[in-house]
């Protein structure tokens, strides 16, 4: 199985994000170390009678200022926006030339390349309503489509129907950065992000790419998104109280709050780092994905596929259950997921399971989606910086039947080393991934 | 590639060919065309009233009894994305929990699954009420959509919509529980999908993967969007049959459908080990982008496309001259497909124009994330059969265009094939399959 000896290995040289809590890591990091929720009423439509009122948005947010030449990307999506953003800061923290014909970073274009896990754009509220509205004939239950084509050819924006497809996020990194290398898109729901980190780590091991931009991009906050999850009843309806809404591992918590965002991680060979001679910031050492093939509704009810994830990713690192020292958490605070993902660690680790902090910092942040993961992934990589574990917020009633040390509302400093970071998605998408301390090139 | 080699042994398709990858080639080898009006819906207001729709079909025959209930939560993209995976297991005689649950002959747990998939959007009819339920003085209301629309919307509404619920579903209907992933590279996601899927079998974490990709374009939405950023033709409804004109000096535009092309790929060994029908060998690939601040336009001088072919033939460790047969993208758009001749001939050089060239969406349409899998399907079957059949609607090749396009059939053995794709959007891939009889 273990092909260490030609795998080429992998670090971290360059992270970015933007995201509910701030549009830089150093804001978002001191606020979720400090529990902060971003938090409050849904401004983005009116959602004051959905049985969800709150969400987590990025606010205040201009992508203009992160960028030279802001009319490449003034149709993007909220998630390509985001993406600019979280890119432009990740390439500039791992040196890497951004807007240029000729870079001098001493990256070979046809060797860096695009991994997102990115989801769709909203569709264009006004006009899709309006079309419908226009169309529908409730006498016999049919749509006028000529009436439906009047108003969609009048009134939709060639520019941003085109900018919902979920490849488009990549198409502006692709303008942002002159990437020409391996380049993918994908999007399986709340563990996207990850699996594209996971991916895009795997393309530089097996030696196909030298330097890859790897994160997520999402927001799915928009009337068909919130209603779709409502009825489904995965979000939290704690109105009166969206900043302690998200409460993962707490026997109160009652469904997710849903975030949006970007997060950017520049993966790099270690030998292109050493030859660019760009600081570390981790190393990423494992990666596992797995299907559940169960229900199209629900996780596992023995948590299979997210053992296998773990399982999986451990073997790739070459490591033990006595080598991890955190665990973030996908914990979205909805019922099943806490408690299946709880199941998970304890089946895999075992006796060790409750000497492992786990924290999730989907307390603080919200959901973000698809964008998740990577967030998620950059707040390990901070957490391995300044050994401090970022606390689950909002956790005053553990949930009795659950058990671990869920690291409660202040942060927690440990030396830290190895840190593991789980994802899981609706339609039983398992991936998980670790990241390492970097202990030099003959580690 | 790596020393890891991947064999291709099972085909499966839905496309509007019909319901199988034997019927897609059929088809193809006779020069028939699925380009007709739109039936889906009624297409008066639309600029562009053609699609390449997949014939009726009736699911309970390509499920299990099992999936019944689940077949519910299946919108078209889905359903036709289960009935390729049933046709590619049964070709690649491979028993699963689904057509065999005493005799099943695969380890789930060293299965991944890699699928394409489209943007899904949702049916507007069924979305309809909820919107008529949300009307306040004439206009849509949001506060009314929250008081009253949204409580017409199934539960599991969401669940129908989510990309990756193409794979979710065929993972639950054959018990697939190895790495899964869906890859939403739209026109691209088919190859990169079948890319992700062998590199994952090489770097051992799964014996065995479904991969290729499905989606159904044939929705008011889809379909407006292609007509609104001008890659549909709307100069050819009269004639839906010669509508898609790949490479040809008349060509006007895309011609947008349905479909599902999957493949199943294996180890080399373990293939060989269960003496499965092996069908092609996938020998190299490669991967870049087009770099276009025009989003909806592929570069003109197609540098983009011109590397991931450069890249392909490299890791397949072949030469142009190697080659016997290119499936391009070859959509009907004219800069798009001037941008993919010049790739061609630059990545190719002398062999651009000797190597024959057959663009199938002249008779397949543009089926979106399907069309990678389909091509690849096409090109195995071309060698199987040591044929290429004649190319569609390229009576006078375009201006610009060198490419050796023949309407006349090509006989002769095909040692190697390339396909190449790419997206608007930028995303490119190019795919190398071996004769595994040559």
């Amino acid at each position: 199985m273990k092909q260490t000896d030609s795998r080429k290995r992998v670090v971290i040289t360059g992270m970015g994000i933007v995201c509910p809590l701030g549009h830089d890591l150093e804001t978002v990091w001191q606020a979720l170390l400090a529990g902060k929720s971003g938090a409050g009423p849904t401004t983005i439509f009116d959602a004051s009678t959905m049985p969800t009122t709150f969400d987590a948005e990025v606010k205040d947010y201009d992508y203009r200022e992160h960028v030279n030449l802001p009319e490449l990307h003034q149709h993007g999506n909220r998630g390509s926006s985001f993406i600019v953003g979280a890119a432009a800061q990740a390439c500039q923290q791992a040196r890497v030339d951004t807007e240029t014909d000729t870079p001098t970073d001493g990256i070979e274009r046809t060797r860096m390349g695009i991994y997102l896990g990115a989801g769709e754009g909203s569709v264009d509220n006004d006009v899709f309503f309006a079309a419908l509205t226009k169309a529908w004939q409730p006498d016999d239950a049919q749509m006028d489509w000529g009436k439906w084509a009047e108003v969609a050819f009048e009134r939709m924006s060639p520019m941003h129907e085109l900018e919902q497809e979920p490849n488009m996020p990549a198409a502006h990194l692709a303008l942002l950065t002159g990437a020409r290398g391996p380049t993918r898109s994908c999007l399986t729901a709340c563990a996207a992000s990850t699996q594209a980190v996971g991916e895009a780590y795997s393309i530089i091991q097996a030696g196909d790419a030298d330097v890859m931009i790897a994160g997520g991009a999402h927001s799915m906050i928009h009337p068909l998104g919130i209603m779709g999850f409502n009825r489904l009843t995965a979000l939290s309806t704690r109105n009166d109280s969206p900043q302690t809404a998200s409460r993962p591992f707490s026997e109160s918590r009652d469904g997710f709050v849903i975030g949006e965002g970007g997060a950017v991680l520049i993966l790099e060979s270690l030998t292109c780092a050493q030859k660019r001679n760009v600081p570390i910031l981790a190393e990423l050492i494992g990666y596992g994905s797995t299907a559940d093939a169960f229900r199209v509704t629900d996780m596992h009810d023995e948590a299979r596929g997210a053992m296998g994830a773990i399982r999986a990713a451990l073997d790739d690192a070459q490591l033990s259950v006595q080598d991890i020292d955190y665990i973030n958490a996908h914990g979205t605070s909805t019922t099943e997921n806490d408690s299946i993902e709880t199941m998970a660690i304890k089946g895999v680790f075992g006796e060790r399971a409750p000497h492992i902090p786990v924290s999730s910092i989907k307390s603080s942040m919200g959901h973000l989606i698809g964008a998740a993961g990577a967030a998620e992934l950059i707040s390990c990589v901070l957490a391995l910086r300044d050994n401090t574990i970022p606390p689950t917020a909002n956790l005053h009633d553990p949930d009795p039947q659950l058990g671990l040390d869920y690291v409660p509302n202040t942060p927690r400093q440990t030396p830290l080393n190895t840190v593991m970071n789980e994802s899981f998605g609706f339609g039983g998408q398992n991936n998980v991934v670790i990241i390492q301390r970097y202990a030099g090139p003959d580690a | 590639m790596s020393d890891t080699p991947v064999l291709i042994t099972g085909l499966g398709a839905a496309s509007p060919l019909g319901l199988s990858a034997d019927s897609l080639w059929q088809g193809l080898s006779q020069g028939e065309c699925g380009i007709q009006t739109i039936k889906a819906f009624d297409p008066v207001g639309f600029p562009c009233k053609l699609a390449g729709e997949v014939p009726d079909y009736k699911l309970r025959k390509f499920i299990p009894k099992t999936a019944r209930k689940s077949a519910k939560l299946m919108s078209r993209d889905i359903e036709l994305a289960v009935i390729a995976a049933q046709d590619a297991f049964a070709m690649a005689e491979l028993k699963t929990k689904a057509s065999a649950p005493d005799e099943i002959n695969i380890d789930p747990a060293r299965f991944a699954i890699n699928l394409g998939a489209g943007l899904i959007s949702c049916d507007l009819v069924e979305l309809a009420p909820a919107v008529a339920a949300s009307i306040k003085d004439g206009t849509f209301n949001l506060k009314q959509w929250g008081l009253k629309g949204i409580e017409q919307v199934t539960p599991l509404w969401l669940l129908k919509y989510l990309p990756n619920m193409l794979a979710c579903h065929i993972s639950i209907i054959h018990d697939l529980q190895g790495p899964s992933n869906t890859i939403t590279c739209a026109e691209a996601s088919g190859h990169l999908s079948i890319i992700e899927a062998s590199q994952v079998i090489q770097r051992g974490q799964a014996d065995m993967a479904l991969a290729g990709g499905a989606e159904a374009k044939v929705n008011p939405i889809v379909m407006a969007r292609q007509c609104l950023v001008k890659r549909a033709t709307s100069a050819q409804n009269a004639a839906p049959q010669t509508a898609c004109r790949p490479f040809d000096a008349q060509a006007t535009g895309a011609v947008f459908g349905e479909g599902a092309g999957l493949v199943v790929l294996e180890h080399k060994d373990i293939a060989l080990a269960r003496q499965a029908p092996v069908l092609a060998e996938l020998t190299g690939y490669g991967q870049s982008n087009s770099i276009s601040s025009v989003y909806e336009r592929v570069e003109a001088d197609g540098r983009g496309i011109q590397i991931a072919i450069e890249k392909a033939l490299t890791s397949a460790n072949i030469s142009p001259a190697d080659l016997d047969l290119v499936i391009p993208h070859g959509t009907g758009i004219p800069t798009d497909d001037l941008a993919e001749s010049h790739a061609l001939a630059r990545a190719l050089g002398d062999c651009a124009t000797r190597v024959p060239v057959w663009p199938t969406k002249s008779m397949l349409s543009n089926t979106g994330a399907a069309s990678g899998g389909l091509d690849l399907i096409a090109a195995i079957c071309a060698m199987k059969n040591g044929l290429i059949p004649g190319a569609q609607n390229c009576d006078q090749r375009a201006e610009g265009c060198q490419l050796n396009i023949s309407q006349a059939p090509v006989p002769g053995p095909i040692r190697y094939a390339l396909c190449c794709s790419y997206t608007y959007g930028g995303q490119t891939a190019a795919l190398v399959l071996k004769n595994p009889q040559l």
